[in-house]
């Protein structure tokens, strides 16, 4: 580690001549409208609902969301809240979507290590039980947590829709080790598995996941066809709420607070002209 | 200015008060009666703008450092449970983060008036070498209180700020481990981190305290930069100018507000988003944007001690800066060559800025491959840092001290008065301000 420190502080500060770092290249993420966009933008809540199922029956297979619990599904401005049950703990339908889902937990009376049905209050389960469970499940890579995902990478969802929807074939000159996929939108550098015309090295990277959606992989409650840019549409709107819960109240209170302030900033500066009216400056 | 005191105790408790600890007639003398230039801009409402940012983040520190956990594996979950799961903790949380943008945005229009105006001259030394340490303060409590969510920007950023230390001769080393707390950034680095960032707002605030006396001695400089010559050019503090900085900082709020409502992610670094892994350096390691000049002096040279002895040396070059300038005017309104050089400066800066925020080795005229010029490429950020680097020093070491000796600067105005009221535009009603006024 200390080397490491003192090998990346030797790197970045001392000036190279010659070659540059070898530098990652990617496509820009696609211009994606979401219904969040904006200072009044909210979240689709029916969006939210098919991208939490996205999650559920795909994703979390082996994806984490560590800050995320059952109850958050039914928070003011999540995918099932409803004005009905202001406590989410109470929400039926958060409930029942607990409940499907099991979590380790320690009998209180044997201290045993037991399963049990998850309440709105649980975390939502890890799928591995640590970091060398995952990678050895995933040939070597460790898939991340998703809780902050949408704000973790440039371009937020967008990047991500991009991603799961942009998977393509490795281009013809472009040899990928096993149990890699090519992803013009995953920041990455192909110069090494690159054989074509040199200086043509397709932009993007060699990512450990395998395309993860499919056409009807997901039955959405409410009918909609479930295409593999449907489900990925959805499953970044439900990122995006995730990493930021409270987005839609952020954004009602800050128009208070902005027609507070310009209320406040129009008298004072009446004030400040009359006080100054008889100086001369 | 100073021994002026129109305070007059008007009940028995103030008297009693008054002849054993005059507090009311100090805050009457500072804030209430102090007698101010009326022709200030403004530019110089950035004062109060200070002010009230200084309070804004030791409250909102407060209270997030009720939620937070110094630990290496709680660190950035805390930050998103403040976030998550705190009554307005997201308020509070992005109120601080964007506030720390907003106190630097403030000092730096503070800094450059001072400039511009040459307040910093004398009698105002002490007043401006106050407001250096304050920087300085400042720059080291953002760079603790960054490196406390534990992001990998958080985590990597540390670990190349500490290791410049490293660069010294001998005892660079010792003393890193001993900054440390062990042998890398880790959770030791993190608690002492947290201790500081909470210690230095503190010490921040009192030198703020000198900062203030340290002014009301001789009082504000004003935009002609001639010294007050009677009553007829003073207003008293309150109500003139608390609520024309009332008005600014007000509208200051309002672009405050934009990015905590609106934008509370633009001026972060979506890296920190990610938990801190040592194993795993991010591509690009920058600070947050304030610091950005600063970076790209550091990076201009290719020998690591010189490029960290530039760094700070671009520091400490504003505290000799009174003693640099030779020349006798103090506002650069009457001062055309030199004011050109400042307005060059300003740009300097802002490319040293641009310059931080790249790579070293990235092309500024992008898919135009310049020719090798020494170690670098002369279209690549080094040599724009190089050139931006050499401007900052010329401009405070040889700019400035030969400028005064040489220039010949416009007739200043008698007084602060004068050039107001010969002015045709400015009727007793106030409205139309001077056209040279800089607001």
């Amino acid at each position: 580690m200390l080397r490491k420190g003192f090998a990346f502080a030797a790197l970045g500060l001392a000036l190279m001549a010659g070659p540059a770092l070898a530098a990652t290249t990617n496509e820009e993420p696609a211009d994606v409208h979401w219904s969040f966009e904006g200072p009044f933008g909210k979240f689709d809540k029916e969006q939210l609902q098919r991208g939490y199922k996205v999650y559920r029956e795909v994703c979390s297979a082996c994806h984490s969301m560590n800050l995320m619990y059952f109850r958050n599904l039914g928070q003011k401005g999540g995918p099932f809240y409803d004005p009905k049950y202001p406590n989410p703990n109470n929400n039926p339908v958060v409930k029942s979507l607990a409940h499907d889902i099991q979590v380790k937990d320690i009998d209180s009376d044997t201290g045993d290590v037991i399963s049990r049905p998850a309440t709105p209050a649980d975390k939502f389960p890890a799928p591995f039980a640590n970091e060398p469970a995952a990678r050895a499940s995933n040939g070597g890579a460790l898939p991340p947590d998703l809780s902050v995902m949408a704000k973790a990478r440039e371009g937020g969802p967008a990047y991500i829709y991009s991603l799961l929807s942009g998977f393509k074939q490795a281009p013809a000159g472009l040899t990928l080790q096993a149990g890699k996929y090519y992803d013009p939108y995953f920041a990455g550098d192909l110069t090494g598995s690159w054989h074509g015309v040199a200086g043509k090295v397709p932009e993007g990277g060699a990512i450990s996941m395998p395309p993860p959606l499919a056409d009807g992989k997901v039955t959405f409650d409410d009918g909609k066809p479930s295409t593999v840019k449907e489900e990925a549409y959805d499953v970044s709107a439900f990122l995006a709420w995730a990493a930021e819960p409270k987005m839609e109240e952020r954004k009602a209170f800050g128009l208070g607070a902005m027609i507070y302030l310009l209320i406040f900033s129009v008298l004072l500066y009446f004030s400040y002209k009359k006080i100054w009216k008889n100086v001369a400056h | 200015m100073s021994g002026h005191s129109t305070y007059e105790p008007k009940t028995g408790l103030e008297r009693w008060l008054d002849s054993r600890l005059p507090i009311i007639r100090f805050a009457n003398d500072t804030i209430v009666s102090f007698p101010t230039p009326k022709n200030l801009n403004y530019w110089w409402t950035f004062g109060g703008v200070l002010s009230l940012m200084l309070g804004l983040q030791i409250v909102t520190g407060i209270i997030l450092a009720m939620h937070y956990v110094p630990h290496v594996d709680y660190a950035f979950n805390s930050i998103q449970r403040i976030k998550r799961d705190v009554n307005y903790g997201w308020l509070v949380q992005s109120l601080h983060a964007n506030g720390a943008s907003m106190f630097f945005l403030a000092v730096y229009i503070h800094i450059f008036r001072n400039l511009y105006y040459g307040s910093y001259k004398a009698p105002r030394e002490v007043l401006w070498i106050l407001g250096c340490v304050i920087y300085l303060l400042m720059m080291a409590t953002a760079f603790f209180g960054y490196v406390l969510p534990w992001g990998q920007m958080s985590f990597h950023g540390a670990v190349v700020i500490t290791n410049l230390i490293g660069a010294l001769p001998i005892v660079g080393p010792s003393i890193t481990t001993w900054l440390w707390g062990g042998f890398a950034v880790d959770d030791p680095t993190l608690n002492r981190f947290f201790s500081l960032h909470y210690l230095l707002p503190f010490m921040i605030a009192g030198v703020v305290a000198l900062h203030v006396w340290a002014l009301h001695v001789p009082g504000n400089n004003n935009p002609t930069g001639v010294n007050v010559k009677s009553k007829e050019d003073t207003v008293p503090f309150h109500p003139y100018y608390t609520v024309k900085d009332g008005f600014a900082i007000s509208v200051f709020l309002i672009m405050y507000a934009v990015f905590v409502f609106y934008l509370p992610d633009a001026l972060g670094d979506a890296a920190n988003y990610i938990q801190a892994n040592p194993l795993q350096t991010p591509q690009h390691i920058v600070p947050e944007w304030y610091l950005l000049p600063f970076y790209a002096i550091l990076r201009a040279v290719p020998n690591k001690l010189m490029g960290v002895i530039l760094m700070f040396g671009a520091i400490a070059t504003l505290f000799v800066l009174p003693w640099l300038d030779t020349s006798k005017v103090r506002s650069m309104r009457y001062r055309p060559t030199m004011r050109l050089y400042y307005f060059i400066f300003v740009f300097a800066c802002l490319v040293l800025g641009w310059c931080g925020a790249h790579a070293p080795d990235d092309l500024v005229i992008p898919n135009v491959a310049g020719p090798q010029f020494l170690d670098a490429n002369l279209n690549s950020f080094v040599w724009l840092s190089r050139i931006g680097a050499l401007f900052y020093f010329a401009y405070f070491w040889v700019i400035t001290p030969l400028m005064g000796l040489t220039e010949t600067p416009l007739p200043e105005p008698e007084s602060i008065s004068t050039p107001v009221l010969s002015h045709p535009a400015s009727a007793p009603a106030g409205a139309a301000a001077s056209p040279e006024k800089r607001g």
